[in-house]
């Protein structure tokens, strides 16, 4: 079994290319089911305005999943996403029309205070969870004094390129498709992305290797900023106001995107483009039931059924029974 | 065990600052203040420390467990409660055997599809609680019930100034803690909590008190439901929703670590007190919302960050 | 490949260099509170010097290697590199200088393919076409090391088995982008190896060393220092007692040296006949694939299972256990590795030893505290526990009290088979004795022993033997027949010397 003079065997399992597809493969096969039932339903969903309808909510949560997959990346969690995402809206919303360069700071300190919560994470050995779910009310905090009630408005131009319809398909499957494939090559197929799986899955071992571990989790920790800080920036241009509780559910929801597209909380297994495909996943099941014209009540639950499902099926194709 | 009792134990922080608070407020409000301060503060503490307790049974069962879905098992279990209740005083113990049922029910959903799907459980009780969620949604969604009276008496009842809810919530708490020292489940659970494979060499049925812990937490959940709409006056639709983050904020604060294996049922009063009276105290001062966020953030992150932790191999 | 002179490694070409060491350290100290680690050791390695480290857990060998590696600050003394005096050394230092590590604990990323484990090594691994480029260096290596390994560059660490993974590391540690290689240290590398890679590897140390290459070899295979260095450094408790050049030395005068006193190998207990399927068993677990022997015990037994590491004896003791958990004669388990599958971290010596018998510990439903307390004294007398009290954290003890109070565990159970893995990894030699003496007289009181040990001496305890080779049990030997060069034999399906 153990053998070390044989040809290496493929242990009990199927291979990893399979493997690798399934997590991709079941979830954008969850996701074309679901067109195909819209599609089928309401054969006019099956056009540039139909799909960009559908998939209008999409940008922000794909957004907020890949800053999800960066930390889950390095084998932490990050309850705060959502009440960054929502601190940011309001930001925008106050500042940066009026004040561009207000704005700037506020969010290059943002996301500076990120990597520093990362950092912090990292030197005290804390426990990821328990420090973002502290992040999570600070955020939240900070938002509510800045803004105690939704208003502010988005400046123009951030409305106007999220309402812009560019050539042959819609914005959101074109920012999808671009977050995607840069996310596959930085994280997939770099070679300084596989330094970054590298310290999620083993830091040990990076560090004996000369790597800094403080350096890469700052960094790391301040990409997922950037990334919620877009998810932010994208969801006040779709609702041209801000808002401190407009996105706690990304925090989950972006978990959930992570995990249906192949990663795991052991560190340094995600596949940003499985994560984009989730967020995707996900943010269609709720047009899906309306299609169906299952009540709204049931919406929230068929997300679960569908985490369910992929997860499951998951099992099924990769073990061998 | 025993020799963490030696150290400066961190879960009486949450008791010392709900101290200050509490004599801060009533420096501010004046003497008359400080028993309804306190009165209203253990009354909504009890909600938390029943979720609290829970949550702590399953956080300590090991690294990376945790219950997302104790607001929705809250929510469904307070409407199914209603429903069987009906506002009728005959039906409570029916009404609150339903929502024990429940919440133990959900609870073993939830380990029943960490273990079979081999889920991470943060994603097995988040798909769960999506579940319960709609469930309660589809089923509770236009009704209006109200708790018998009955129900409602027993959940605001004074005796001689002394609320009685949360005195029997105190006697559950001790129960708890002789439980985890006392008993094999506790123990069990404590060992499956600091090396789930060192446990089970050591002859403990490791799934079976995984099992245990998280109907526990369900059931707790459960209770809390029954108990909050009996409060409130019926169950609402987002009545779950605060204690998401809070039942892991207490517990956490209360002195339990989030790398399994040791827990403190007592803590958690603590920090459930410390919660609701810095709510109370900000309100006091006329600050707004947003900074008790962020003064709960900014301790949570504190008191993490600056405790010392056990030694672990 | 392209090879790119690196403008942070030293210039000087080897030959000239031969006579001057490629590193030094003098007086070397590492303190771990009051612990000392190393206590003031003097080391060097000339290019093209392969030097082996030897000494028994606990000499400070690892600390040792890992000031070397810079993974480990030390806590005073000097550092030379060539010529050049170094101050703060790190990891990353190390490898601009050639130096590189096999560290016992594997080191590679699992969920990374094996290319990529090397670009986590070679910062030159980077830009248009770094996986290819990482895929050669990686393959060459390999090629050279372990001609016909099978391993492809494009594996994923996880899918490997064992002993591919440490062929993989050993070859990261050997492979040459920018930097030449120009020292490797090597610890326990063949501990995973088949017979034949570890020749291999050994070999291709040697021809390494002719390329000016050193090698620092830490390993327990006494042969294998003999075979391969040309210098033997003996450490004991955090210092080097005795330097010889391995020309002229025998292999029992190195063990000498080690200040191993080599126990009389007498026969303690008689052989008795494996009992038949009629007799009275308390272990009875049918062969899982073609080739695999069952395995059956009666009450008194001591059976043994030997063969090189990783050949599935502890998957076999495992499978063992969870058979025996739902059978009708209660088992208990002595786990070997302690910090992950043994102690309860944060509970105290009589939490960690009562676990497994607290419910003969109960008095209407709760466990008793004094009934508790009275069962850990008893057995952390007998079995001399140095605690200041049963109370004291199961961290406080060392490595080998510990293993103790893992033993009274099982013992103070209602256990009638008792497994061992490995139990008495790293623990000292009275303490060793000490419970060789307890299992032997448990056993003639009717408890039954199934024990994993990869030390070969442990196994002339045994009555029974069963030799595991490539995930089965493959070979029993009993009585007289259990001799080292007899297990050693069947651990190499026969071929061996």
């Amino acid at each position: 079994m153990t053998d070390a003079t044989l040809p290496a065997r493929p242990r009990a399992g199927r291979p990893a290319w399979l493997r690798d597809a399934v997590a991709v493969g079941l979830p954008t096969l969850a996701l074309a089911a679901m067109l195909a039932v819209i599609l089928h339903i309401r054969p006019s969903a099956m056009s540039y305005f139909g799909f960009t309808l559908l998939f209008k909510l999409a940008t922000p949560l794909v957004f907020a999943a890949l800053s999800q997959m960066l930390v889950v990346m390095l084998g932490d969690i990050d309850l705060s996403n959502g009440s960054f995402v929502g601190l940011v809206t309001c930001v925008t919303a106050l500042f940066l029309q009026p004040s561009p360069v207000v704005a700037m700071v506020i969010f290059a300190l943002m996301i500076a205070a990120y990597a520093g919560f990362g950092l912090l994470i990292y030197l005290r050995q804390l426990p990821s969870i328990i420090v973002t779910l502290g992040m999570s009310f600070i955020w939240l905090g900070t938002a509510v004094i800045l803004l105690p009630a939704p208003g502010g408005t988005a400046p123009a131009w951030l409305s106007g390129f999220m309402g812009w319809r560019p050539p042959i398909l819609p914005l959101p499957i074109w920012i999808a498709i671009a977050a995607a494939v840069l996310g596959h090559m930085a994280i997939t197929r770099s070679s300084f992305g596989a330094v970054l799986r590298g310290a999620g899955a083993n830091p040990r071992a990076i560090e004996r290797a000369g790597w800094s571990l403080v350096g890469i989790r700052a960094a790391v920790y301040a990409a997922a900023g950037v990334l919620a800080l877009l998810s932010g920036l994208t969801l006040t241009g779709l609702t041209t106001s801000g808002d401190a509780n407009v996105a706690p559910a990304y925090t989950l929801l972006g978990v959930g995107a992570v995990i249906l597209g192949g990663g795991a909380f052991t560190g340094g297994v995600v596949s940003p483009v499985g994560t984009v495909v989730g967020a995707l996943t996900l943010s269609l099941a709720g047009s899906l039931l309306s299609f169906l014209q299952v009540p709204p009540t049931w919406q929230i639950g068929a997300q679960g059924v569908i985490l369910f499902g992929v997860l499951a099926g998951r099992i099924l194709v990769t073990e061998k029974s | 065990m025993r020799s963490l009792r030696l150290l400066p134990a961190p879960w009486t922080y949450g008791f010392i600052v709900a101290l200050v608070m509490w004599i801060t407020t009533t420096l501010y409000g004046g003497l008359g203040s400080a028993g309804a301060t306190a009165g209203a503060a253990l009354a909504f503490g009890a909600f938390s420390v029943v979720v609290g307790t829970g949550q702590m049974l399953v956080i300590a069962s090991g690294p990376g467990n945790i219950d997302l879905s104790v607001p929705a098992v809250l929510t469904l279990a307070a409407y199914a409660s209603m429903a069987t209740m009906h506002g009728q005083a005959s039906m409570i113990l029916p009404g609150l055997g339903i929502a024990l049922a429940i919440g133990a029910l959900a609870g073993a959903l939830n380990y029943a599809a960490i273990l079979a799907l081999r889920l991470p459980p943060i994603i097995a009780t988040l798909a769960w609680s999506f579940v319960f969620q709609s469930v309660a949604f589809t089923y509770g969604g236009d009704a209006t019930l109200k708790p018998p009276a009955a129900l409602s008496a027993f959940a605001s009842l004074r005796l001689g100034g002394l609320p009685v809810m949360p005195v029997v919530v105190m006697a559950l708490t001790v129960l708890a803690a002789i439980m985890l020292r006392r008993t094999l489940f506790g123990r069990r659970l404590l060992a499956t909590g600091q090396s789930e494979r060192a446990a089970d060499l050591a002859g403990v049925p490791v799934r079976r008190v995984r099992l245990g812990a998280y109907m526990a937490c369900g059931t707790a959940a459960g209770l809390t439901g029954f108990l909050l709409s009996g409060f409130s006056g019926g169950a609402a639709l987002n009545m779950g929703d605060a204690y998401l983050m809070e039942s892991i904020a207490v517990v956490v604060l209360g002195g339990t670590s989030v790398a399994g294996g040791q827990a403190n049922a007592l803590g958690i009063w603590g920090a459930a007190l410390f919660f609701n009276l810095m709510a109370t105290m900000l309100n006091t001062f006329h600050f707004q919302a947003g900074v008790r966020f962020l003064l709960t953030g900014t301790l949570i992150i504190l008191i993490v960050a600056v405790v010392p932790r056990p030694r672990t191999a | 490949m392209s090879v790119i002179a690196s403008t942070m490694a030293p210039a000087e070409a080897r030959p000239a260099m031969a006579g001057q060491p490629f590193l030094a350290v003098r007086d070397a100290r590492k303190h771990y509170g009051a612990v000392k680690a190393l206590n003031g050791v003097d080391f060097a390695i000339r290019p093209g010097e392969v030097v082996g480290l030897v000494g028994h857990n606990g000499a400070g060998k690892s600390t040792l290697m890992n000031v070397l590696a810079g993974t480990v600050q030390r806590s005073s003394g000097t550092f030379r590199i060539g010529d050049t005096e170094v101050d703060s050394w790190s990891p990353h230092r190390a490898q601009a200088h050639g130096l590189r590590c096999v560290f016992q604990e594997l080191s590679l990323c699992a969920n990374l393919t094996l290319a990529e484990n090397t670009r986590v090594m070679h910062r030159a691994l980077k830009g248009f076409g770094w996986r290819r480029r990482a895929a050669a260096a990686i393959g060459r290596t390999l090629d050279a090391i372990f001609p016909g390994h099978g391993i492809a560059p494009g594996a994923r660490v996880s899918d490997l088995p064992i002993g591919a993974r440490q062929m993989a590391e050993i070859a990261r540690a050997f492979s040459e982008t920018d930097v030449p290689v120009r020292c490797v240290i090597l610890d326990e590398p063949t501990s995973a190896l088949g017979h034949e890679a570890a020749n291999q590897l050994l070999a291709y140390v040697r021809a390494a060393a002719v390329r000016g290459i050193s090698a620092i070899l830490i390993t327990h295979r006494l042969d294998e220092i003999m075979a391969v260095c040309d210098r033997a450094v003996v450490m004991v408790d955090g210092a080097v007692v005795a330097e010889r050049p391995i020309a002229g030395l025998s292999r029992a005068e190195l063990v000498g040296l080690m200040g191993t006193v080599e126990a009389p190998r007498e026969r303690e207990r008689k052989a008795r006949p494996a009992p038949t399927a009629e007799a009275a068993l308390v272990v009875d677990h049918p062969g899982r694939v073609a080739g695999d022997l069952p395995i059956r015990a009666a009450a008194g037994d001591i059976i043994g299972f030997a063969g090189l590491d990783g050949h599935g004896q502890r998957e076999r003791l495992r499978a063992l256990y969870a058979a025996g958990r739902r059978g009708a004669h209660p088992v208990a388990y002595v786990a070997g590795d302690r910090g992950t599958e043994g102690v309860f971290a944060l509970w105290s010596i009589a939490d960690n030893l009562t676990i497994r018998s607290l419910d003969a510990l109960r008095r209407r439903g709760l466990i008793s505290v004094a009934a508790e307390r009275a069962l850990a004294r008893s057995w952390a007398e007998r079995l001399k526990v140095k605690a200041p009290s049963v109370d004291a954290p199961i961290l406080s003890l060392s490595g080998g009290n510990q293993q103790k109070v893992l033993f009274a565990r099982a013992l103070a159970s209602d256990a009638e088979v008792i497994f061992l893995d490995d139990p008495m990894r790293g623990v000292d030699v009275n303490t060793k004795q000490d419970v060789y003496r307890l299992i032997r007289s448990e056993a003639d009181r009717g408890r039954c022993f199934v024990w994993y040990t990869t030390e070969l001496e442990e196994l002339t305890n045994c009555e029974r033997l069963y030799v595991f080779r490539e995930g089965r049990a493959a070979t029993m030997l009993s009585g007289a027949a259990i001799e080292p060069a007899r297990v050693l034999e069947a651990s190499f399906g026969g071929g061996h010397d």
